[in-house]
C-alpha cells in the first residue's frame, strides 16, 4: 500500500512535533517512512492495529519492558537495540523461544528525527539478527519537557518447549550457579558517559540477545532450574531474588566471577562494586549439579558465553542470604542493592 | 591493576592472619579503632574480621565525613538548591542522606531542584564557566584528603574572576576527631571503651603526613599505625599494632610508606592554608560540638563562601532518641547494640549517620556482616563470631 | 574515607594536568597539588586530583614485609 506524500520526511534536520502523534497524515507518513521501512515485514505492512500471528502449540510466555536509558547512544549500542535485546532476553529467561515483538514509542516534541531514525534502524537490525520480528507498534508524542527524548516499551511473546520448566523458585541446595560472562560492562559504559565522570577509554555495553545461547543451554541441560539476566541492580540483586524465590541461600566464590580489567578499574575510580552494576548481555543459571560441567562446556562454546564460569552453589539457609568467599579469604554477605548505586568519594 | 591487586593477595592475607594469630597474646584483648571510613569499608568488604583471632576486635571510628555531617547542614544545602536558578553540585555520597521534613538531596532533585552529582570540584568550576548567568554552589565535604581539591577550585575561581561560583564548606579535620574520642568520658575516665590503638587514615595522611599523630601517641599513650587502603595494608597495620602493644610501645608507625611521609604534601597543605582557616567549633553528627574541628573559607576568599553570600543560618537538628550513633561512632557500642539497627534503621531507611553512608559502621555491618549475627551458615561449619 | 587509587601517568597534555591510566582505563586529572610528575610515575588520585606520587621502592618493600610475615620465628606456632 503506498501513500503519496507531498514531501518525504526530513530525517536530516526535522524534529518530532505534536502532529506526529496526532493520528493523522503526518503520523502515517512517519510510520510508513521510518517504522515500516526499517522493520520491513508483512504484518506491519498490513496496516492493522494489531498483528495476527501463528503460534505453535505450547505454553505461551509474555514479557514487557520499558526502556528509559540515558544517554540514548553509548559504546556498544543504543536504546533501540537495548529494547529489542532486553525483551527477547526476558522471554528467553522463562525458558521460551521468543517469537514476536511489539514496540511502543513515546517521543518528546523536538526530538531530532535523525536520532529517531538511528534508533529505529538499530532496533530493526537487532530484530533481524535475532530473527524475532517487530510485528506491531504504537507511537505517541508528548510535549517538550515531558519526556527524555524517547521512551520505548517492548513486549515479547514466546513458546516454552515441552519438558522445560524454568522458574526462579526452583533452585535447590546443591544446585550449581553458572554465570555466562563478565559483569559490570553495561552499567560502567553508561555511567562513564555521564558528563562528570568522563573516562577517555570507551568501555562498551555488552547488550546482546541471549535466546540463541539459552536454546543451546536448554538443549544440553533440559533440567535447568533457573535463568535470569542480571540487569539493573546487577548480579547481586538477581541472586538475592532467586535465593528468596527459591527459599534457599547462595554461596559464591569471588575469585570465580569474571570481570574485565577495564570495568574493574572504572569501578575502582568511582567506588562501585561490579556485583551491583547492570548487565545487558549476560545471564545467570542454576542447574542440577550433574548437569553443571556439560552446561558450562556448552556455554563456553557459544560466542556469548565464552567467559562462562561456575561461580557458586545454592545452599540451605533459612535467611536466604547470598554469601561470598572473598578472593581475599574472608566472607561477606552480598546484600540487596540499596537505592541506586552511586559513585562515591569516600 | 598495579599497586592494587598485589595488595589484595589472598595467600599473603593468610600469612598475615597466621602471624597476627600467633603474636596476639591469648591473655589480653586488642581493641583497635580504624578511624577512616574507607578502612571500615575495606574491612567489611573483604571480610577481614574473619581472618582475625577473637581477641582482636576492630572498632569503627567516625572517619566518614558523610556520616558526621549534621542534618542541619544538609538542610542548608537543600535550602541553597531551592534558590531559583541555582545549581548545587555535590559528590554523590551526600545524595541520599535523610534531612529534615522527609527530604534528601535526591528527593529535592525529584522535586525539580537543579542538583548535580559531580566527581570533582573541577566539574563544578566547569559548570560555573558554562552557565555564567546562574549561581553555582559546590557542596564541599570531606577530611583533609578532599580539602585540597576544594582549595584549588577556589583559587582557580579567584584567578578567573568566576563571580557565579561559591563553595558551601563542610570540610572537617582528623586530629580533632581523634582527640574528641580520646577525650570522651567513656574513654578517659570510665574506661568503658578499651581503645588500645588506632589505624590511621591512608589518604588523609598523604596530605597531612604522619607527624600530626605523634601528639596522640604520646599524650594518650596509644600506638598509631598509618595503613594503606588495601586489605593487606590493614592487616599489616593490625600486626604492627599488636606488636607495639605487646612490647608496651606507643609510637606512630607508617605502614603506608609508599605514599605517606612524615611531612605529607607540603604543597597541598600550603594551598589549603591559603584558603581555609579553622572554625572555633563545629557540630559533628553523633559527637556534638567539637572545637577546632572544621574549616571555613578565609576572609580573602569570602566572596566564594556560600554561607556568607547567601546568609545561610545553621540550625541543629537532633537525631532520633533511640539512635545510638553517637555511642557507635565513639566505639562504645556496636551496631547490633542499637535497638533500631536492622529494624527501623536500614540502608534504605537510615535513621542516623552510621547507616547513611556505605562506610558507616552500621551500614557496613548491615551490608556485609549481619549474616554472622544470624548465626547461620547452611552446610558450612560454624565460624566464631568476631567484631 | 577518601577513595583514592594509584594510577600511572601516561601523558602530560597541559600544565598541571595529566592523563592517567588504571587497568586500561584512562582519565584526565589535575596535578595542581603535586610537583615534578613525569610520564611513567604513579600517583594517588582522589576526586580528579593527584594527591601524591607513589614510591615504587617503598611499595616493593611493603610487599616484601607482607611476604615475610609468615616467616618470622614468632609466627611458627
Amino acid at each position: 500500500m503506498t501513500r503519496p506524500y507531498v514531501r518525504p520526511v526530513d530525517f536530516r534536520h526535522g524534529r518530532v512535533d505534536m502532529t506526529h502523534g496526532g493520528g493523522g497524515r503526518a503520523m502515517a507518513q512517519l510510520v510508513d517512512e521510518l517504522f515500516l521501512r526499517a522493520f520491513d515485514n508483512d504484518w506491519l505492512r498490513q496496516g492493522n492495529d494489531g498483528a495476527r500471528v501463528d503460534v505453535p502449540a505450547g505454553r505461551l510466555v509474555m514479557s514487557t519492558d520499558s526502556h528509559v536509558v540515558s544517554p540514548l547512544f553509548f559504546p556498544g549500542g543504543d536504546i533501540g537495540c537495548l529494547s529489542v535485546h532486553g525483551t527477547i532476553n526476558d522471554v528467553a529467561m522463562c525458558g521460551a523461544t521468543p517469537l514476536y515483538l511489539a514496540a511502543g514509542f513515546v517521543l518528546e516534541e523536538g526530538f531530532p528525527l535523525a536520532d529517531l531514525r538511528r534508533i529505529v534502524e538499530s532496533m530493526a537490525a537487532a530484530a533481524k539478527d535475532a530473527q524475532v520480528p517487530v510485528v506491531t507498534g504504537d507511537t505517541k508524542v508528548v510535549e517538550q519537557g515531558k519526556g527524555d527524548g524517547v521512551f520505548i516499551t517492548t513486549t515479547g511473546v514466546g513458546i516454552v518447549p515441552s519438558g522445560i520448566d524454568v522458574s526462579g523458585d526452583r533452585a535447590r541446595p546443591g544446585d550449581v550457579v553458572i554465570l555466562s560472562g563478565t559483569i559490570g560492562d553495561h552499567g560502567v559504559a553508561i555511567m562513564s558517559l555521564r558528563e562528570n565522570l568522563g573516562f577517555e577509554t570507551a568501555i562498551a555495553s555488552d547488550t546482546a540477545a541471549l535466546h540463541g545461547l539459552v536454546a543451546a543451554m536448554l538443549a544440553a541441560a533440559p533440567g535447568i532450574r533457573c535463568l535470569r539476566d542480571p540487569t539493573r541492580g546487577g548480579l547481586a540483586t538477581t541472586l538475592n531474588e532467586l535465593a528468596r524465590q527459591s527459599g534457599c541461600g547462595i554461596a559464591l566464590a569471588e575469585s570465580h566471577i569474571p570481570v574485565r580489567p577495564e570495568v574493574a578499574a572504572a569501578c575502582e575510580f568511582l567506588g562501585l562494586d561490579p556485583l551491583y552494576v547492570a548487565n545487558e548481555g549476560k545471564l545467570v543459571t542454576i542447574c542440577p549439579p550433574e548437569d553443571a560441567d556439560r552446561l558450562l562446556a556448552t556455554m563456553r562454546s557459544h560466542p556469548l558465553g565464552h567467559d562462562a564460569a561456575i561461580v557458586g552453589e545454592a545452599i540451605v539457609d533459612p535467611h536466604h542470604f547470598v554469601q561470598m568467599d572473598t578472593s581475599f579469604g574472608g566472607r561477606r554477605v552480598v546484600d540487596w542493592l540499596t537505592g541506586e548505586q552511586l559513585p562515591r568519594i569516600c | 591493576m598495579k599497586y592494587i591487586d598485589e595488595f589484595r593477595d589472598g595467600a599473603l592475607a593468610r600469612r598475615l592472619a597466621a602471624a597476627i594469630a600467633a603474636e596476639a597474646l591469648p591473655s589480653r584483648r586488642y581493641h583497635l579503632m580504624e578511624f577512616c571510613g574507607g578502612h571500615t569499608h575495606a574491612i567489611s568488604r573483604y571480610g577481614l574480621a574473619d581472618l582475625l583471632p577473637p581477641n582482636v576486635r576492630m572498632i569503627h571510628g567516625p572517619g566518614c565525613p558523610v556520616c558526621v555531617l549534621p542534618i542541619g547542614r544538609i538542610d542548608n544545602a537543600i535550602e541553597l538548591a531551592a534558590r531559583p536558578g541555582l545549581i548545587l553540585c555535590t559528590y554523590a555520597d551526600t545524595m541520599r542522606v535523610p534531612a529534615s521534613g522527609g527530604l534528601s538531596l535526591m528527593k529535592a532533585k525529584a522535586l525539580g531542584r537543579d542538583i548535580r552529582m559531580v566527581y570533582s570540584s573541577a566539574d563544578a568550576l566547569r559548570l560555573a564557566r558554562e552557565h555564567p548567568d546562574r549561581d553555582v554552589v559546590f557542596f564541599a565535604i570531606g577530611f583533609e584528603t578532599t580539602t585540597p581539591p576544594t582549595a584549588v577550585a577556589i583559587r582557580q575561581a579567584d584567578a578567573e574572576g568566576l563571580a557565579n561560583f561559591s563553595v558551601f564548606c563542610n570540610h572537617v579535620v582528623t586530629p580533632a576527631a581523634i582527640s574528641n574520642i580520646l577525650e570522651s568520658k567513656d574513654v578517659r575516665e570510665l574506661g568503658t571503651v578499651a581503645l588500645d590503638g588506632f589505624i590511621g587514615p591512608a589518604h588523609v595522611s598523604t596530605v597531612i603526613g604522619s607527624e600530626p599523630y605523634e601528639y596522640f601517641a604520646e599524650e594518650y599513650a596509644r600506638p598509631v599505625v598509618i595503613a594503606g587502603f588495601e586489605p593487606l595494608d590493614v592487616m599489616q597495620a593490625i600486626l604492627m599494632l599488636v606488636r607495639q602493644l605487646n612490647e608496651g610501645r606507643a609510637e606512630v608507625e607508617n605502614e603506608f610508606t609508599r605514599a605517606v611521609t612524615r611531612e605529607g604534601n607540603a604543597k597541598a597543605k600550603a594551598i589549603v592554608a591559603d584558603v581555609f582557616e579553622l572554625r572555633k567549633t563545629f557540630e559533628w553528627r553523633g559527637l556534638g560540638e567539637v572545637p577546632y574541628s572544621a574549616l571555613r573559607i578565609k576572609e580573602r576568599y569570602r566572596r566564594f563562601d556560600a554561607e556568607a553570600r547567601y546568609g545561610i543560618v545553621y540550625q541543629s537538628v537532633a537525631d532520633n532518641k533511640a539512635c545510638e550513633c553517637g555511642a557507635i561512632l565513639r566505639g562504645v557500642k556496636r551496631p547490633v547494640d542499637c535497638r533500631l539497627f536492622g529494624t527501623a534503621c536500614t540502608p534504605e531507611n537510615p535513621m542516623g549517620s552510621c547507616m547513611v553512608s556505605s562506610e558507616g559502621a552500621c551500614a557496613a555491618h548491615y551490608t556485609y556482616g549481619r549474616f554472622k549475627d544470624a548465626a547461620i551458615v547452611g552446610e558450612r561449619p560454624q565460624e566464631p563470631a568476631n567484631a | 574515607m577518601c577513595l583514592a587509587i594509584p594510577a600511572r601517568v601516561v601523558d602530560l597534555p597541559e600544565p598541571e594536568s595529566a592523563t592517567v591510566e588504571v587497568g586500561g582505563v584512562r582519565k584526565r586529572i589535575s596535578l595542581a597539588l603535586v610537583d615534578g610528575v613525569i610520564v611513567g610515575d604513579y600517583v594517588i588520585v582522589h576526586v580528579g586530583y593527584a594527591l601524591t606520587k607513589l614510591d615504587p621502592d617503598e611499595a616493593a618493600r611493603t610487599l616484601a614485609t607482607f611476604a615475610e610475615a609468615g616467616l618470622l620465628p614468632e609466627a611458627v606456632a
